[in-house]
C-alpha cells in the first residue's frame, strides 16, 4: 500500500516537474522571439526595397542588395559621426580609468583624515541625475568657452563616470592583500612605485567591469550631444541618426540600413562578450 | 610630508573634477530657480517666484499636472511590465535548463542598445500603415485592431511603455538572476523537502531572499521614470504628440528651459525651478523606496 501510493507521488513529482520545465522553457522561448524579431526584421529591412519591406516583413531578402547601406554610407555623414562617437567614448573613458583609479587607489589603500568624507563626496554623485543640471552645466560650457566642442562632452561623461567608479575600484581595491604591499616598502619601494608596478596589474579584472559600466551609456548617450553640439560634423552617432532618420524619412531601407549600421558595432561587441558586458552593467545593481 | 603629498596627488584631481562638473552644477541648479532670467542673463532675485510660476499660474499649472502624472503612469506600468517580466524570466532562467545561456544573452540585448536606435526602431514597427505591427495583424485577420498606434491619445503613451519595457527589461531580469543564484543550495533543499508548490516556494523563499535586488531595481526605475526623456523626445517628438498625451517632465523640463522649434521662448527661472521640484521630488521618494525596502531586507 505504501510502495503504491510512494510510487503514485513519485510519478506525479515528475510529470508536475516534466510540465513545469516545459511552462518554463515556453515562456523562455516565446521572450526570446520578443526579444530578437524586431533586430532580426531590422537586419532584413536594411536589404530591402520599400515595396519589400510594406509587402513581406518577415521574409529573408538578398543580402547581396547593399543599394541602402551604401547610401548611407555615401550621401550621410555616417562615418564622421562614428568616428566622432569613438573619439568622445574614449578619450571619458581612459581619463575616468585614470581618474578613478587614483581616487580609489588613495582611499582604499592609505589612512588619512577626512578619508570617509571624500569617498562619501564621490559617491553623492551616485544618485544624483546630472541631466537636471542640464541649465548650470550649459552656462559653466558657455563660460569655458567649450560649448560645441567635444571637450564639452568628454568632461560631462568623465563626471558622470567617476562616482560609480570609484565605488567599483574602492571595493575592490579594499580587498587586495597587504603582504605584497608590505614587502616592496620593506625593500625600500617608493609609494608611486608600488602603486604601479605591484598593485594595479592586479586590478585588471575590476577596470574592464568599470569599462564596459561607463561604455555602454557614454556611446549610447543622446541628452548631452543635443545640448551642447549643434555643429553637424561634431555630432556622435546617437545625434547623427536623428540628422539623417529625418532627411530620408520615405526611404525605409535606407532608415533601416541606418539603424543596423548604428547597431551594428554595440550588438557584434556584445555578442562577443556577453558575459563582460552583463556582468559590468548589472556591477553597480548587484551587491 | 613625501606622504600626504602623494597622497594628494592621487585624491584631488578626481575631487576637483567631481566639484566643478557635479557638485557645483547641481548646487548651482537650486539657486538659478530662485532669479529672474533674461535669455542667457541671470537677473535679479525673485524668492519662490519661479516655482509659484510652474506650480500655480496656468498655463504652466496643467502642463506639470499633465506631464506628471504621466510619469506616475509611467512608473507603475514599468514596474509590472518591465521588473514584474523581469523577475518572472529571472525565475524561469535561474532553473538553467537547457538553452539557458542563450536566452540569457538574447534579453540582455536590447539593453546595449542606444535608447535612440530602439525609439526609432519602434516608432517604423508602429507605423499606422507601413508598420510591421499592423501589417501583423492584418496578416493574421485581426486588421480591426489594427491603429494609429503613436497618433491617437488612448495609446500613445501605452507604446512609449511598451516600446521602453521590451528595450529594458533585460536588466531587471539579469539583476533578480544575480539575487536568486546567491540564495544558499541548502534552504532551497530543505524547501524541497516542506512543499511542492511553486507558489509558496516563490512568495516564501525566492521573493524575501531577493530583497535586495529588488531595492535596487524598483528605485532604479523610479529614477528613471522620472528622468524620462529620450524615448518620448525620438517618439512623440518635444511636444509629447499627439496633443501632450506623452508629455513628460523630461520633455516639460527641457521646452521649458530651452525652448522649441515651434518658437516657444528659452526661460532658464521657469526651467530651474522645475529642476529643482524634479530632483527634490526624485531625492526624496527613491531615499524613503530605499529606506523602507532596505528593512525588509534578510541577512542570510
Amino acid at each position: 500500500m505504501s510502495a503504491a501510493s510512494e510510487s503514485y507521488y513519485d510519478r506525479r513529482g515528475v510529470l508536475s516537474a516534466l510540465g513545469r520545465d516545459g511552462l518554463i522553457q515556453i515562456i523562455l522561448i516565446l521572450n526570446t522571439a520578443v526579444m530578437l524579431a524586431p533586430i532580426v526584421i531590422m537586419v532584413f529591412a536594411a536589404f530591402k526595397t520599400n515595396a519589400q519591406i510594406f509587402q513581406s516583413p518577415f521574409s529573408i531578402p538578398d543580402f547581396s542588395n547593399v543599394t541602402n547601406i551604401v547610401k548611407i554610407w555615401t550621401e550621410t555623414n555616417f562615418l564622421r559621426y562614428l568616428l566622432n562617437s569613438v573619439i568622445v567614448t574614449t578619450s571619458a573613458i581612459v581619463i575616468i580609468l585614470a581618474l578613478g583609479t587614483m581616487a580609489a587607489y588613495g582611499i582604499a589603500r592609505y589612512r588619512f583624515w577626512g578619508a570617509s568624507f571624500v569617498l562619501m563626496f564621490f559617491l553623492a554623485g551616485l544618485t544624483l541625475p546630472l541631466k537636471l543640471a542640464i541649465i548650470p552645466l550649459f552656462i559653466l560650457m558657455r563660460d569655458l568657452g567649450i560649448l560645441n566642442t567635444q571637450l564639452s562632452l568628454i568632461l560631462i561623461y568623465v563626471a558622470m563616470g567617476l562616482p560609480t567608479t570609484v565605488f567599483i575600484m574602492t571595493g575592490f581595491i579594499r580587498t587586495l592583500p597587504n603582504e605584497l604591499e608590505d614587502a616592496a616598502r620593506m625593500d625600500g619601494a617608493s609609494e608611486p612605485r608600488i602603486m604601479w608596478s605591484i598593485m594595479l596589474p592586479l586590478v585588471r579584472p575590476a577596470l574592464v567591469i568599470s569599462c564596459i559600466q561607463n561604455v555602454v551609456p557614454i556611446w549610447n548617450d543622446f541628452f548631452f550631444p543635443l545640448i551642447f553640439i549643434q555643429k553637424d560634423n561634431l555630432k556622435t552617432l546617437p545625434q547623427g541618426l536623428t540628422t539623417f532618420m529625418g532627411e530620408y524619412t520615405t526611404d525605409w531601407g535606407v532608415l533601416f540600413a541606418g539603424l543596423l549600421l548604428s547597431s551594428a558595432p554595440v550588438i557584434i561587441v556584445y555578442i562577443i562578450m556577453s558575459r563582460q558586458f552583463i556582468n559590468g552593467m548589472t556591477a553597480g545593481a548587484v551587491k | 610630508m613625501a606622504r600626504r603629498l602623494w597622497i594628494s596627488a592621487l585624491i584631488v584631481p578626481p575631487l576637483a573634477f567631481v566639484a566643478l562638473f557635479v557638485v557645483y552644477p547641481i548646487a548651482s541648479a537650486f539657486a538659478y530657480a530662485f532669479f529672474q532670467w533674461h535669455g542667457l542673463a541671470r537677473g535679479e532675485f525673485v524668492g519662490f517666484a519661479n516655482f509659484y510660476k510652474v506650480l500655480f499660474t496656468q498655463p504652466y499649472m496643467e502642463w506639470t499636472v499633465n506631464a506628471f502624472l504621466h510619469n506616475v503612469l509611467v512608473f507603475f506600468a514599468l514596474m509590472v511590465l518591465q521588473n514584474g517580466v523581469g523577475f518572472l524570466l529571472a525565475y524561469c532562467l535561474w532553473r538553467e535548463l537547457p538553452g539557458a545561456a542563450f536566452h540569457r544573452i538574447s534579453v540582455f540585448l536590447p539593453v546595449v542598445l542606444s535608447t535612440i536606435i530602439v525609439g526609432f526602431l519602434w516608432k517604423l514597427f508602429l507605423h499606422p500603415l507601413f508598420g510591421v505591427v499592423n501589417i501583423s495583424l492584418r496578416g493574421v485577420g485581426l486588421g480591426s485592431l489594427a491603429q494609429p498606434w503613436l497618433g491617437q491619445d488612448s495609446t500613445a503613451l501605452w507604446a512609449l511603455i511598451a516600446a521602453n519595457a521590451w528595450h529594458m527589461v533585460g536588466f531587471p531580469t539579469l539583476v533578480f538572476l544575480a539575487g536568486m543564484q546567491r540564495i544558499p543550495g541548502e534552504i532551497l533543499d530543505a524547501v524541497r523537502m516542506e512543499t511542492e508548490s511553486e507558489w509558496v516556494k516563490i512568495s516564501k523563499i525566492v521573493w524575501p531572499l531577493v530583497a535586495p535586488s529588488a531595492t535596487v531595481v524598483f528605485t532604479l526605475l523610479f529614477v528613471g521614470s522620472f528622468n524620462w526623456f529620450e524615448l518620448p523626445y525620438v517618439m512623440a517628438g518635444l511636444d509629447g504628440s499627439p496633443h501632450g498625451a506623452t508629455d513628460v517632465l523630461g520633455l516639460y523640463f527641457y521646452r521649458t528651459a530651452f525652448g522649441n522649434q515651434s518658437g516657444a521662448a528659452q526661460d532658464f527661472g521657469a526651467g530651474s525651478a522645475l529642476a529643482v521640484l524634479i530632483f527634490l521630488f526624485i531625492a526624496i521618494v527613491a531615499g524613503f523606496i530605499t529606506f523602507r525596502l532596505r528593512a525588509r531586507e534578510i541577512q542570510i
